[in-house]
């Protein structure tokens, strides 16, 4: 044999004895998105296996939420995904209203949805973009950034974070808006389509960003379900699955958008749909606005009840309100026993949180779903068989934010 | 939607008596109670038969009753994306025994019972790779079983004379504490600050 194979057990120099490499990919590495860990067996320049060492950014979330009461438990929700924040404490809310059983006024549902669409583009510019970087592009995370912090700012206006927004409540939103953040929302999404061609433009037909993204990490129908995929990396394979058109939440049923979904299932692909969803989700911004402004939207932002605070001009005047602040803010409230799963269509996918409550005032038990996780579970199934560099590419569209996979 | 789930816990009661112990539908979503045991076959079913297709696994989880005698609660979500239905499996086990695997139905089930295995202690019998995956490496304990405490055993600092990181016993400045503003007039199950004293004066 002639094929390399030593069959004979002749002696062999150092050079002619072939052993696979490892390699340590992170966690200090700029494309692993944060601090991941891959051990890589390499095949010369071709990934045999990848095996994820996760937990770095551990902090036991889940646990701490045990001991804090419901309200306290809303703002480790910002601290998930930390890209798209609001996306993440709409599902603590929901969880909490289905149990409750809380109507959420019409205003602040249509402010909930403005959000999450902001918090939709913000998640997908920076992905689209430092993806872009990944495979060596650095003018588009220049640009994105720039929208991201205009975003922030309206995040900032709303709720006075920028980042740890803690604006959802259960029951409606902390504070209506101020009165010219609406018009500036909507000035900025007549502007926005343009800066979107532009980084279309730059990346788009990019013969660059073509030969490192097309045909490489391709999903398949069945891969989807075999590995729990959802968001883009379902939609990017053709599969129309979005749960705000499947099971609608909120009152997302009324508004008009489309489900854009990729034809092969690359990573190509799956930035095709990324740049399409915010499109789409800029048409969602301006018709909740438009909304919003409509005389019949207007009125409270909270169900007034239990689980909500009473509004600051009767805590100051009425003994009975002040005494239902101190108590909701000390105490909290208090959920009926029972289990619920609530989901939402967050950026990257279906973020879940499963609430065992036992009818105190904090959960018994919490369990954080986050779509990173499968994703990243994945990636020795996905990336076998790939280059070295497009590993960087694949943990680039598999969307990672470690906040959410290590919770 | 309700009915809908009404039904189709009837049929998988039907078809798989031997499997299902209870089922329910509460906030319109279906909760099936099953034994450990069968869990596999279950799951396969449930993946295959036209009318469920559960195809995707949403997630794997535990919850720990310390005061019951089986200790966990298993808890499975599946999703049907062809159905558009959603379903939750429970198994019930105690603190010794191990649970089958579920690697072979769904690939994806891998990391969450590691996880469970990380965080609970339960053994999932079958499981190719049963690895810590969330908690440091060379951790000890099942942080999420409820008798661990929240500020865990060690802590780690880097020491400037030994010039690398250290693990010591916590150490806690004052005494770690749980707050649960439970109002003592209903549902305070503790002595308040003082009231031991009115037993002595009596």
């Amino acid at each position: 044999m002639m094929d390399g194979t030593n069959q004979f057990g002749d002696a062999q120099t150092g050079e002619q004895k072939i052993r696979n490499f490892n390699i340590n990919f992170g966690p200090q590495h700029p494309a692993a998105h944060g601090v991941l860990r891959l051990v890589l067996e390499l095949d010369g320049e071709i990934v045999d296996r990848c095996d994820p060492h996760i937990g770095l950014l551990h902090r036991g979330t889940e646990k701490l939420m045990e001991s804090r009461t419901y309200l306290q438990n809303l703002p480790y929700f910002d601290r998930l995904d930390y890209v798209a924040p609001m996306n993440q404490e709409h599902a603590w809310c929901l969880a909490i209203e289905k149990l409750t059983g809380v109507e959420v006024p019409r205003r602040a549902s249509l402010i909930r949805v403005l959000f999450c669409e902001i918090g939709r583009v913000l998640n997908h510019l920076l992905n689209v973009t430092t993806q872009a970087m990944d495979v060596g592009a650095l003018t588009p995370p220049l640009w994105g950034f720039e929208e991201r912090e205009k975003l922030m700012i309206f995040y900032e206006r709303a709720c006075g974070a920028r980042l740890h927004a803690a604006y959802f409540r259960p029951g409606g939103v902390h504070q209506d808006l101020p009165a010219d953040l609406l018009d500036d929302i909507d000035a900025w999404a007549d502007a926005f389509p343009a800066v979107l061609d532009d980084i279309d433009g730059l990346l788009t037909e990019n013969r660059i960003f073509k030969q490192r993204n097309c045909d490489i990490g391709v999903v398949t129908e069945e891969e989807i379900q075999q590995w729990g995929f959802s968001g883009v990396m379902v939609r990017g394979s053709g599969l129309a699955w979005d749960l705000r058109r499947a099971q609608p939440y909120e009152c997302y049923d009324e508004f008009d958008f489309r489900i854009p979904v990729g034809k092969n299932g690359d990573c190509y692909d799956r930035y095709l749909v990324r740049m399409e969803e915010m499109r789409q989700s800029v048409s969602i911004i301006r018709q909740a606005i438009a909304k919003l402004k409509m005389p019949e939207n207007k009125g409270d932002v909270l169900a007034r009840g239990k689980i909500t605070p009473p509004p600051r001009g009767e805590m100051k005047t009425s003994m009975e309100a002040l005494i239902h602040h101190f108590k909701l803010y000390t105490e909290g409230f208090r959920v009926p026993e029972g289990e619920v799963y609530a989901a939402v269509e967050a950026p990257k996918g279906e973020f879940g949180v499963y609430l065992v409550a036992d009818g105190t005032n904090r959960p018994y038990r919490a369990k954080l779903r986050a779509p990173g996780y499968l994703h990243l579970q994945a990636m020795d199934h996905v990336a076998s068989g790939h280059q070295l560099a497009d590993v960087a590419a694949i943990i680039g569209t598999m969307d990672i934010v470690f906040g959410e996979v290590d919770r | 939607m309700s009915q809908a789930l009404k039904e189709l816990g009837g049929l998988i009661a039907a078809k798989r008596a031997d499997c299902v112990v209870t089922w329910s539908v509460a906030h319109g979503e279906l909760t099936v109670e099953v034994a450990p045991a069968n869990i596999r076959g279950l799951v396969d079913f449930l993946k295959t038969e036209p009318t469920c297709r559960f195809t995707s696994l949403v997630d794997i989880t535990a919850v720990d009753h310390p005061e019951r005698a089986k200790r966990f609660d298993v808890v499975y979500h599946f999703l049907s994306m062809y159905q558009n239905h959603r379903i939750r499996l429970k198994a019930a086990v105690r603190e010794d025994e191990s649970v089958p695997s579920i690697v072979s139905v769904h690939p994806s089930a891998n990391w969450f019972e590691r996880e469970v295995f990380d965080m609970f202690g339960i053994l999932f019998s079958g499981h190719p790779d049963l690895r810590r995956i969330l908690t440091d490496y060379g951790f000890r304990g099942y942080p999420l079983r409820k008798d661990f405490p929240t500020t865990g055993y060690t802590e780690v600092r880097y020491d400037e004379a030994q010039k690398r990181v250290v693990y010591e016993p916590v150490s806690l400045v004052q005494e770690y504490r749980q707050f649960d503003f439970m109002s003592p007039w209903e549902g305070a199950h503790y002595v308040l600050p003082g009231d031991e004293k009115t037993d002595e004066a009596k």
